[in-house]
């Protein structure tokens, strides 16, 4: 390994695929509906999260129900930024990570010391205290249920040096004066990073630390035998996770400069991990599809109401159409979770492997390979991820 | 990594990529000079107009939220046409002729604000980005009216805010794209003092219970201010957290505390677990300093006492509207409400119903919907005809000004809806009070 640039081809093609799917999507979403800039930078956010989650849950196998503390935690710092310093995301989204980094090794050092279970419910306790602390005690930080938000006389020091900033509108999130961060170009900046962070994840999989980490997760008593302390190991990938859950936080304020507690409560910490055992666990892009189709779901179905379904299904006979409409109705709007709890029992019974393992049993069919290499790929998700 | 000789080269692929690229740089600027080489945001080209009503469908304030969307959906019959017109025939003046608004047929989105900031606003760029949502109207919490309010003003979209009661809404957050029809904390206050002077004397003890944000924090001061001002002192002020659920912990120390009066900064479940534990702990039935306990409710709704059944009877509070006014407007919205759902609606349903005819008045008197010259329209615009008298839309805050309605429990209900009897119509000069008291600035006009 001379440089950390040095990939192996099929990392580059998955690297590039992966680059031109993420800045297409304003086309490709288009005939879903999903084309729309709220949106889209939710996807880019929640599958920052979603890959950083990974590299603790898909390569170390410690399951962490406490991300969204982090997330939150990120949030939170951005938006002081935006406050007492500049509306540029830049020095936000630096703070945000460094915050989400250091709470990150407060909770995972003393969380660390269990596994399994334990650690599980270690970190969902710290969340929920988090959750706690945000929504009721610490109110002048985090202003409660009200939530942290931008007000007219905020310092922005740095922007009132160099003179920016209006006196009459609550100024909007820009780089350098530039390009502000709502709609369309708030997209392609998450979007950069999401592609990044791929890219880093990408590397963390094919190094030999990735490697450390999938012993861990294999067996972790026998690499105590062997000598090896693994707790350095789970800490920097549990800190590095919480980093991308900040950095998507930080974002997550940047494109709309607002923090709530309800962030972090422990819903949120539990979509994350629906979003990856939905994707596929330890892939590359299995995380990001799941936070996709979950994000998805929450804005698409919800918002169907009982017009759109009669629309929907106009062309149905008189009786039939009602029929439908109201047996759909259940699934659609504030039913939506319902939705997702049938895609998700469908996707864990028949598809353990999440949604990556649907797409490679597709790719087998069509190109029959020996039996060998067959029951490789689905044995271990590790070895069928891309990076490999 | 054995070469495949089938697959593309190295060279296709890069140059494939690069396509992509070019492709991607290109294309947000071709989406987005057709989304904003119109004049405005949303501008109705076709011959329908998108209303987007943001309501709680989920979460402690459901309730509300579903008869808010009982409400919009009646609106947008009878701005269309349909059904017997309601208050389209008592509003004075009115410019609605039952063809849409401006010949346009409304049509509408729905969205969850879940009683969350986050989700409202996830819900209102939505309706606004992809649905097209001309007007956001509805939600059932302070906290969430103004994080979309702000929204609002930065998408450069009208806010017509449903039930929030804080000050904050049209007083230090105040946004010039948001208007607000509910009446407000203050106005509460300034409401109940007289009637609780009255009705318990000058000299009490209040120990407040106060739901744990932007709302709760604005009533709590405002009803210090109007009891304090009659000469009570106040106890102790106690805050709570939303959705909490089980109050005993709060509610056993008011006994002790010396105090005899409760004063429940409360709403929706809240207000409903609140008020029923302090009953079951039997504070009603104690004598402090010589004087019977009593508790108030400052926000006070027909759903809420139905929720709390019993234990609302003879408990003070105030309230925007009640469907048992007598007067044309309140008569003619609860007969077609009633008419289409079989029950009288509640005032969160009467506020969003409201917003939404006042909205479609404003457009036609501006002639366009344009939103500024909306805002211009419904500033200072005087009404009547609404159930609720005479009502004026200030054009520096935004909030509408109005009687306000003091309310007691009933005591002999006669039906399940029966629950609260209106022991007095304060009026509107009694509650008002100076813009500026609140600070806040509304804006630019133009975003």
């Amino acid at each position: 390994m001379n440089s950390i640039f040095s990939m192996s081809r099929k990392d580059v093609i998955t690297f590039l695929i992966f680059s031109a799917v993420v800045l297409l999507m304003p086309i490709w979403l288009q005939p879903f509906g999903a084309a729309y800039p709220d949106l889209m930078q939710k996807f880019a956010i929640f599958g920052i999260l979603a890959i950083g989650f990974n590299i603790l849950f898909g390569l170390t196998g410690y399951l962490s129900f406490g991300h969204a503390a982090f997330l939150g935690a990120g949030s939170y710092a951005a938006v002081w930024t935006f406050k007492l310093f500049s509306m540029n995301p830049i020095p936000a989204l630096i703070f945000a990570v460094i915050i989400a980094g250091l709470f990150a090794l407060a909770i995972g050092y003393v969380s660390l010391r269990r596994s399994g279970i334990y650690f599980s419910i270690l970190t969902l306790a710290f969340a929920q205290m988090s959750y706690n602390l945000a929504y009721s005690v610490l109110t002048p930080v985090t202003y409660g249920e009200t939530g942290l938000q931008l007000a007219l006389d905020d310092p922005r020091i740095a922007d009132a040096a160099f003179g920016g900033g209006s006196d009459v509108a609550l100024p909007v999130s820009n780089l350098f004066g530039m390009v502000n961060m709502n709609g369309i170009p708030g997209f392609y900046f998450c979007a950069i990073f999401l592609i990044i962070g791929f890219f880093i994840t990408q590397r963390i999989f094919a190094s030999p630390f990735g490697m450390m980490l999938r012993a861990i997760k294999s067996n972790q008593n026998r690499m105590s035998y062997t000598g090896f302390n693994t707790r350095p190991y789970t800490l920097t990938a549990f800190v590095i996770s919480g980093m991308y859950a900040g950095l998507a936080g930080g974002l997550m304020a940047v494109t709309d400069p607002l923090a709530g507690a309800e962030r972090m409560q422990w819903t949120a910490s539990g979509e994350i991990v629906l979003m990856t055992i939905l994707g596929g666990v330890g892939t590359l892009i299995g995380p990001v599809v799941g936070a996709w189709l979950i994000k998805y779901f929450e804005n698409i179905f919800s918002s169907f109401n009982e017009n759109v379904l009669h629309n929907l299904f106009a062309f149905l006979p008189e009786g039939i159409e009602k029929f439908v409409v109201e047996v759909t109705s259940m699934f659609v709007g504030e039913g939506w979770h319902l939705t997702l709890g049938l895609v998700f029992v469908l996707v864990v019974t028949f598809l353990p492997g999440g949604m990556m393992e649907g797409y490679r049993r597709i790719v087998d069919m069509f190109q029959k390979k020996d039996d060998g290499d067959g029951k490789a790929s689905t044995k271990s998700d590790a070895a069928t991820a891309p990076a490999e | 990594m054995s070469e495949r000789k089938d697959g593309p080269s190295r060279r296709k692929v890069l140059k494939g990529a690069a396509a992509g690229l070019v492709t991607a740089g290109v294309a947000p600027t071709i989406l987005t000079s057709s989304a904003f080489g119109q004049e405005y945001r949303n501008k109705p080209t076709g011959d329908t107009v998108t209303l987007g009503f943001n309501v709680p469908q989920t979460g402690p304030y459901a309730d509300e939220g579903a008869d808010e969307l009982r409400a919009y959906e009646l609106a947008v019959e009878h701005l269309n046409g349909e059904g017997d017109g309601g208050m389209l025939n008592t509003m004075q003046p009115s410019n609605l002729k039952g063809n849409g608004i401006l010949g346009k047929k409304v049509a509408y989105v729905t969205g969850d604000t879940q009683t969350k900031s986050d989700a409202a606003r996830a819900s209102a760029k939505r309706m606004i980005e992809k649905d097209g949502a001309l007007m956001i109207t509805g939600g059932s919490s302070s906290g969430v009216a103004v994080a979309v309010q702000s929204l609002c003003q930065e998408m450069g979209t009208i806010f017509m805010a449903g039930l929030t009661h804080s000050n904050d809404t049209t007083g230090k957050d105040k946004r010039r794209y948001g208007f607000r029809h509910f009446f407000n904390a203050y106005m509460s206050g300034a409401a109940l003092g007289p009637v609780l002077a009255d009705e318990y004397g000058t000299e009490r003890r209040a120990y407040h219970l106060t739901a744990d944000y932007n709302w709760g924090w604005t009533q709590e001061e405002s009803m210090k201010n109007a009891t304090e001002a009659l000469g009570w002192q106040t106890a102790e002020a106690v805050k709570t957290p939303v959705g909490a659920g089980d109050f005993s912990q709060y509610i056993t120390p008011v006994l002790n505390s010396g105090a005899d009066v409760l004063i429940l900064n409360h709403y929706g479940r809240d207000m409903v677990n609140s008020l029923t534990q302090a009953v079951q702990f039997g504070l009603r039935d104690k004598q402090v300093n010589g004087k019977d306990f009593q508790i108030v409710v400052p926000l006070f709704s027909r759903l809420m006492a139905q929720g709390a059944g019993d234990n609302i009877k003879g408990i003070l509070g105030s309230t925007n509207w009640n469907w048992k006014l007598q007067d044309e407007g309140s008569q003619a919205f609860v007969k077609s409400f009633g008419a289409k759902y079989g029950a009288p609606p509640s005032m969160a349903a009467h506020t969003c119903y409201v917003q939404a005819l006042l909205y479609a008045d404003a457009c036609e008197r501006a002639g366009t919907f344009y939103p500024v010259e909306v805002i211009k329209a419904l500033e200072g615009h005087k009404f009547d005809g609404m159930g609720n008298g005479p009502t004026e839309y200030r054009a520096e805050d935004h909030q509408c000004f109005k009687d306000v309605l003091v309310v007691r429990g009933n005591d002999n209900p006669t039906s399940q809806f029966d629950l609260l009897n209106v022991v007095q119509q304060v009026p509107r000069s009694q509650v008002e009070y100076d813009a500026s008291i609140f600070g806040g600035d509304l804006g630019p006009y133009e975003v």
